[in-house]
């Protein structure tokens, strides 16, 4: 070291080392993170295993009086919320810039397509003519449906607190994982839900 | 030595004395010896269950006990062994060891790793109050099969069935944390200079092992939901009356519960692998080979589950490939064995405590991977499944292996962890007497395997007698071993000699601080500059604290 005043040099040094420790811990937190997600999966991919091995071997699929299930309104559902990482994407990239309002009003939107869908998820389970305990077919019914839609609910109050904390003075000076992590959450239901509509709704 | 507080740290201060044990404490080694504690708390319990199953097995009369009880017995002892005892006390390893050794401060989240471990008593409490609702704890053995696991005769929401499934939940919850912790800690903290090549091998086997969790214990966790869901909601997910399919819940449990094997095995492999050099004085043979055969582990474990299932009418094809991919994961764990034996051939060994477990743990796992090769193969297995050969089998890998590398670990790194020695002559008291125990108890289940004595039974025909009086004499005799076990630890860490910072004279980062190490383990964090197990050869291990 080259400087002259020493205890200078040392307060530099600890300051820089701080800012690196910052980003450190905000990268250890993503990577945690990410393996939670890709762990969490497995759960999606084990209940999917199952349908499908139910739906190939089942004697009686649908339970009695059920010819299907109505393709319409997931399907406009399947756009909203798909359409939704798009809007939370840009959410993020507003606030990248700094513009804060941009941010916090595409993140408002993409809440309120959230919403929707679960709204559109309840007003569909209302008028199902079977239950969950209607054969093997009831139950993974309801269980994928629900466990995604548990996820979305997770999605939109994780959002609801990122927004909050959007008001708070100096909320991002320590790096915006909160704001990151739950848009990539978001995406990953989103992900989940593709796979799921696909599997129930299409490949009827 | 000063502790530079700093000031951006939330983390509450931990307590000076032995109250920081019963306190949230977030330093990873109050946490590892947390969870070691516990761990021995529920070995003892889960020990004396099996003390009273082969106190009713001494005599072929159900004399002792009722039948259902029995069931219950056997369905908690497997149970509280594995989620109470073995997996928290290989987490209570990871914990303390793995920073020290790679060159950290702490976990990469101190806060999750606390909250991780709190879940194991809560777990522990849960099991056993299991036994006071009406109607007992579960019964359908620790890996809760339907349709046995969805019988209910109380009818009650809360049952015995219901609270183990809740506490496996948790205890699943627990070791999802505690894995994503641990691999990010590994992959993102290790010293500066300490490339994965440079990286000790019990650091690769935890890092195999909880990648193991994060794969497997979700594909458990949905089966679990859906078994929850038939037994107190009524799905007909697994009730074959209703349309379900049993067998789908043995596949979710089996590609989990397989690879668990493994979880539980590899850091085991990993405690080998540190305790075979330093008292043979030897490199260990192969090191990068045994690091990567770690991971090879993680890979194959996840293809083999379908060899327990080879009697659950399974298609012939299913068999042909499972029982191939099963004998090829013997191939990396084959290289290991080899790989110690190379460390220990030719060596000065030194047969203190530690390097006693290790041997007898390595003979022992030889047998059980011989027996375990017998039944991976499909004609074998289909002949002794559900019999005492299975049940020998398991307990060599579960306590002829896993036990001894436990116990090999806790005596190596006593004088770490507490700073003082533990006492030798107790501690080889205590291996012969395991040795001897675990001979004794597990290898008459063996014949009486293949003269076809089915396991999970309470009474048995009288033709069996022979061999069952050994074993429950090997079995009164493994619990009295546990006696000087527990005296040398108590006596040792209150009022034993002080052993320095390496009385081993080990080679690793963790024997460069002091014993026990201080708060955040290194003042300075040390830059490796050379490969572990540098044993006789005159190089330092790093380049600002020497070794
Ligand atoms: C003192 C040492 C031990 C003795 C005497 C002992 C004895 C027994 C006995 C008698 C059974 C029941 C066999 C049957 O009726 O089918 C059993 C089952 C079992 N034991 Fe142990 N055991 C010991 C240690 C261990 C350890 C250390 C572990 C694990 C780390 C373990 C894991 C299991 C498991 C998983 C089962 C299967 C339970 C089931 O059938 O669902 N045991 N043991
Ligand atoms: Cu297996």
């Amino acid at each position: 070291m080259t400087s002259l005043d020493p205890t200078l040099n040392q307060e530099k040094l600890t300051q820089s080392s701080q800012v690196a420790h910052k980003h450190e811990e905000e990268d250890n937190r993503m990577l945690g993170f990410i393996i939670f997600l890709l762990s969490e999966s497995v759960i999606f991919l084990s209940f999917f295993a199952g349908y499908i091995v139910y739906k190939t071997t089942a004697v009686d699929w649908l339970p009695p009086g059920v010819s299907g299930l109505e393709i319409r309104e997931p399907a406009i559902n399947t756009v909203i919320l798909v359409s939704s990482s798009f809007v939370i994407y840009i959410a993020e990239r507003f606030l990248h810039k700094e513009n804060l309002w941009g941010f916090r009003i595409f993140w408002l939107l993409t809440m309120v397509m959230g919403s929707y869908f679960l709204y559109g998820q309840a007003v569909e389970w209302q008028g199902l003519e079977f239950g969950f305990t209607s054969g093997v077919f009831g139950g993974i019914f309801y269980l994928l449906t629900g466990f995604h839609g548990l996820h979305v609910l997770t999605g939109v109050l994780l959002q609801a607190i990122m927004l909050i904390r959007s008001f708070l003075p100096n909320n991002y000076a320590g790096g915006q994982f909160g704001v990151e992590s739950t848009s990539l959450f978001w995406h990953f239901v989103d992900v989940i839900w593709i796979v799921l509509f696909i599997l129930i709704y299409v490949w009827q | 030595m000063t502790v530079t507080s700093n000031p951006e740290q939330l983390i509450p201060e931990t307590p000076p004395n032995w109250r920081k044990y019963f306190s949230f404490s977030t330093d990873h080694k109050v946490i590892g010896i947390q969870y070691i504690v516990t761990a021995f708390f529920f070995f003892l319990l889960a020990g004396v269950f099996a003390m009273i199953m082969r106190g009713e097995l001494i005599t072929p009369e159900p004399d002792l006990l009722d039948r259902t009880v029995y069931n219950g017995l056997y369905t908690m002892h497997g149970t509280i062994m594995l989620f109470g005892w073995t997996f928290p006390v290989l987490s209570g390893f990871a914990n303390y060891l793995v920073p020290l050794m790679i060159g950290a401060r702490d976990m990469a989240f101190p806060r999750l790793n606390a909250a991780a471990f709190w879940m194991i008593p809560v777990v522990g409490i849960l099991l056993i109050l299991s036994f006071l609702v009406p109607g007992g704890p579960a019964q359908s053995g620790w890996w809760a099969y339907p349709p046995q696991s969805l019988q209910n005769p109380t009818g009650n929401l809360i049952n015995g069935q219901f609270i183990w499934l809740l506490a496996v939940a948790i205890s699943g919850v627990s070791s999802i944390m505690g894995a994503l912790n641990i691999v990010t800690t590994i992959v993102r903290m290790r010293a500066p200079g300490m490339g994965w090549f440079k990286t000790p091998a019990f650091v690769w086997t935890v890092l195999a092992a909880q990648l193991i969790q994060l794969y497997g214990l979700p594909a458990l966790t949905a089966g679990a939901v859906m078994l929850l869901c038939d037994l107190s909601v009524g799905t007909a997910f697994f009730d074959p009356a209703q349309g379900g399919d049993p067998v789908l819940f043995q596949h979710f449990f089996w590609f989990y519960s397989h690879p668990a094997v493994y979880v539980m095995v590899l850091p085991v492999f990993g405690i080998f692998s540190e305790v075979f050099p330093v008292y043979a004085r030897k490199p260990l043979f192969g090191y990068k080979i045994v690091a990567v055969s770690s991971l090879i582990i993680t890979g194959l474990s996840g293809i083999v589950w379908v060899h327990h299932m080879f009697a659950s009418g399974t298609p012939g094809w299913m068999r042909i490939v499972f029982m191939a991919s099963t004998m090829l994961i013997s191939v990396p764990t084959g290289i290991k064995v080899f790989a110690w034996v190379g460390t220990i051939w030719g060596g000065k060994l030194r047969l203190d405590t530690p390097m006693l477990f290790a041997l007898g743990g390595l003979i022992n796992f030889v047998f059980a991977g011989i027996t375990g090769i017998m039944l991976s193969s499909v004609p074998i297995d289909i002949h002794v499944n559900n019999t005492y050969f299975v049940v020998g089998h398991f307990h060599y890998v579960l306590y002829g292996t896993i036990a001894f590398g436990i116990f090999a670990g806790i005596y190596h790194w006593f004088p770490k962890m507490t700073g003082k020695m533990y006492y030798e002559g107790l501690g080889k008291l205590h291996f012969y007497l395991t040795f001897a125990g675990t001979a004794l108890n597990f290898l008459p289940m063996h014949p009486l395997g293949l003269m076809g004595m089915p396991r999970r039974v309470a009474s048995y025909d009288p033709e069996f007698a022979f061999w069952n009086v050994l074993a429950s004499l090997g079995g009164f005799l493994l619990g009295i071993s546990t006696i000087p076990f527990i005296l040398n630890m108590v006596s040792s860490w209150t009022s034993g000699k002080p052993a320095g910072n390496n009385p081993w004279k080990a080679i690793g980062l963790e024997w460069l601080v002091s014993s026990p190490p201080e708060h955040e383990n290194f003042e300075e964090i040390p830059i490796v500059i050379a490969e572990p197990y540098g044993y006789g050869k005159d190089e330092k291990l790093t380049e600002n604290l020497g070794g």
